[in-house]
């Protein structure tokens, strides 16, 4: 998958999770959370439809590493490289 | 491959979730649309654990449905459906009545500033900086600090603050003010965000809802159906026994008391000698005693709010809130709004409460004290609807003991336990593999918001372990 596909896909999940959510005003650097009015169940929503769409195991210590838009592409990137 | 006997129950399953409160409900509904195979066993005759009604001539009693945080509805729509959302309305009319103060409030953080600058005078800053401390307050954050010192830090000396910010949390979850702070500030500013919101339709409309999700999304069902144990083989979870038959699964969602679930259901040989030593050291919280007044079809009362924290005690004190003869109790009032398909009115009284001062009354002891709780309850009411006890066709109290009967709960806990039970809880699946636990532990993953979000975090817990 590339950076934009991976970033794509993170958009869509969290438009199934809010469907108000809007993506115009969203800055790639910032926390997501504060931008989109997100909270710990919506990460965890995340986590749990990455999994069931890539098999994709992230354990808890690594949540972190989804809290803005171009760090879960860094992140995501070498797992997703095969898809 | 699997088999499936005459009762419509396979031989394995991918999750066996046993007990049906909000919590496990939610669990099981999660892991069906994740794709697993998911049977749901209950040993009452209902789905809903403490999220419970009943019927008595006519009319229907809510025993846990008193008011919830706004944020059950991002959670019900999520985890849920949009007709379960839809059905959550505000309770405008949160009343106080004590010897130091009366006073109406939607209980949110707008009303609440107001409220303390203008009838307690503090200062604006102090009321601000207090919401903004219990605003950021994490359940991973430091412990040491207790309510009490919050408190005492925030508005020293102010016994009636104390007691506006603490006698409804004590109600919502059965903490005092030597529990820590941090199970204070998340609880209250969850409810201070918006205020207070309930169920149209009732506790019994909102079950069937549930249940017709999950049926829909593939969930086998069982009620009246006790587990006998949970069967742990070399430090894995295999199934349960019910009836005296073993079903299989990969995974057991324990949504029985915590302290059931280790000590009863899946039996202390399947831990070890040091997750046992923490495991003892956890306190279940208090019980509660209610007593239900049903008013007679064709009266009515008027509007005297929607819950009312009432209490002739002088001061706030988490002991005198647990005496037997409390003064201080809720009364949550139904109207037909609640029921607009069966429009009635009932009232709801609550009180924390010790399940030891009422396990030990023989048969006539016990009577009596129900008997002068109902008495002391009707003449609280009379404040406030006067000639109530001419209107009232039905009144019946529930105890400790009561609840213990229904819930099964150790020593009918109605708040799961202490902090010290969310670490036990979320603990378990790395000591036996396979067994998870969902239900109300540590203050804070209780109530109806709290449950059901545990539900969600323990489905993801199990969905990795199933999917690794």
């Amino acid at each position: 998958m590339t950076r934009n596909e991976i970033k794509n896909v993170i958009l869509e999940i969290i438009e199934d999770i809010d469907e108000e959510a809007d993506f115009d005003s969203l800055e790639a650097d910032k926390p997501l959370r504060d931008q989109l009015d997100l909270d710990s169940m919506d990460f965890l929503d995340i986590v749990m439809e990455l999994r069931k769409r890539y098999k994709l195991q992230i354990p808890e210590e690594e949540y972190p590493e989804l809290s803005t838009l171009n760090s879960c592409v860094n992140y995501l990137e070498p797992k997703l490289k095969d898809f | 491959m699997d088999r499936t006997s005459p009762d419509g129950i396979s031989d394995h399953y991918d999750v066996i979730v046993v007990g049906s409160g909000l919590g496990g409900l939610t669990c099981a509904n999660r892991l069906a649309c994740a794709g697993h195979s998911v049977l749901l066993l209950e040993h009452h005759s209902r789905l809903g654990g403490l999220a419970t009604w009943f019927r008595r001539k006519g009319h229907i009693f809510d025993v846990s449905l008193h008011g919830f945080p706004f944020g059950m509805v991002k959670t019900c729509k999520k985890y849920w459906n949009r007709a379960i959302r839809d059905s959550i309305v505000q309770l405008k009319n949160i009343v106080f009545d004590n010897p130091q103060f009366s006073l109406t409030t939607t209980f949110s953080r707008d009303d609440f500033t107001r409220i303390l600058q203008e009838k307690f005078a503090v200062s604006r800053s102090t009321v601000e900086d207090f919401f903004d401390t219990v605003g950021r307050m994490n359940f991973y954050d430091d412990r040491t600090m207790t309510t009490r010192e919050l408190f005492a830090w925030f508005f020293p000396g102010r016994s009636d603050v104390h007691r506006l910010l603490m006698e409804p949390i004590t109600y919502a979850n059965g903490s005092t003010l030597d529990d820590p702070a941090i199970t204070y500030g998340i609880v209250f500013s969850n409810f201070m965000s918006r205020g207070v919101f309930t169920f149209q339709g009732g506790t019994d409309r909102l079950i069937g809802l549930m249940a017709d999700e999950l049926r829909q999304n593939g969930v086998t069902i069982r009620t009246g159906a006790r587990v006998d144990r949970i069967v742990v083989e070399q430090g894995q979870a295999k199934g349960v026994v019910t009836g005296g038959r073993f079903i299989a699964a990969s995974a057991v969602v324990s949504n029985s008391g915590i302290t059931n679930t280790v000590n009863n259901l899946a039996g202390r040989d399947a831990f070890s000698r040091q997750f046992l030593d923490k495991f003892d050291a956890v306190k279940v919280n208090n019980s509660s005693c209610q007593v239900y007044f049903g008013i007679r079809r064709g009266e009515s009362i008027p509007d005297i709010g929607d819950l009312l924290f009432t209490s002739t005690a002088e001061e706030f004190s988490s002991e005198e809130m647990l005496d037997m003869e409390t003064k201080s109790r809720t009364f949550s009032v139904y109207y037909p709004k609640t029921r607009p398909d069966r429009p009635d009115f009932t009232v709801v009284a609550s009180m924390n409460a010790n399940y030891d001062d009422w396990a030990g009354l023989d048969e006539e002891a016990y009577r009596e004290a129900k008997a002068a709780m109902i008495e002391r309850c009707f003449t609280d009411l009379e404040r406030y609807v006067p000639g109530i006890r001419g209107r009232v066709d039905w009144v019946e109290a529930a105890t400790p003991r009561t609840f213990n009967r229904y819930t099964l709960h150790t020593k009918g806990t109605s708040f799961g336990t202490k902090f010290e039970g969310l670490d036990i809880s979320r603990s378990l699946f790395k000591e036996v593999q396979g067994l998870f636990h969902v239900g109300s532990v540590g203050i804070i993953m209780s109530g109806w918001l709290g449950a059901i979000n545990y539900g969600v975090i323990v489905a993801n817990d199990v969905d990795g372990l199933l999917r690794s």
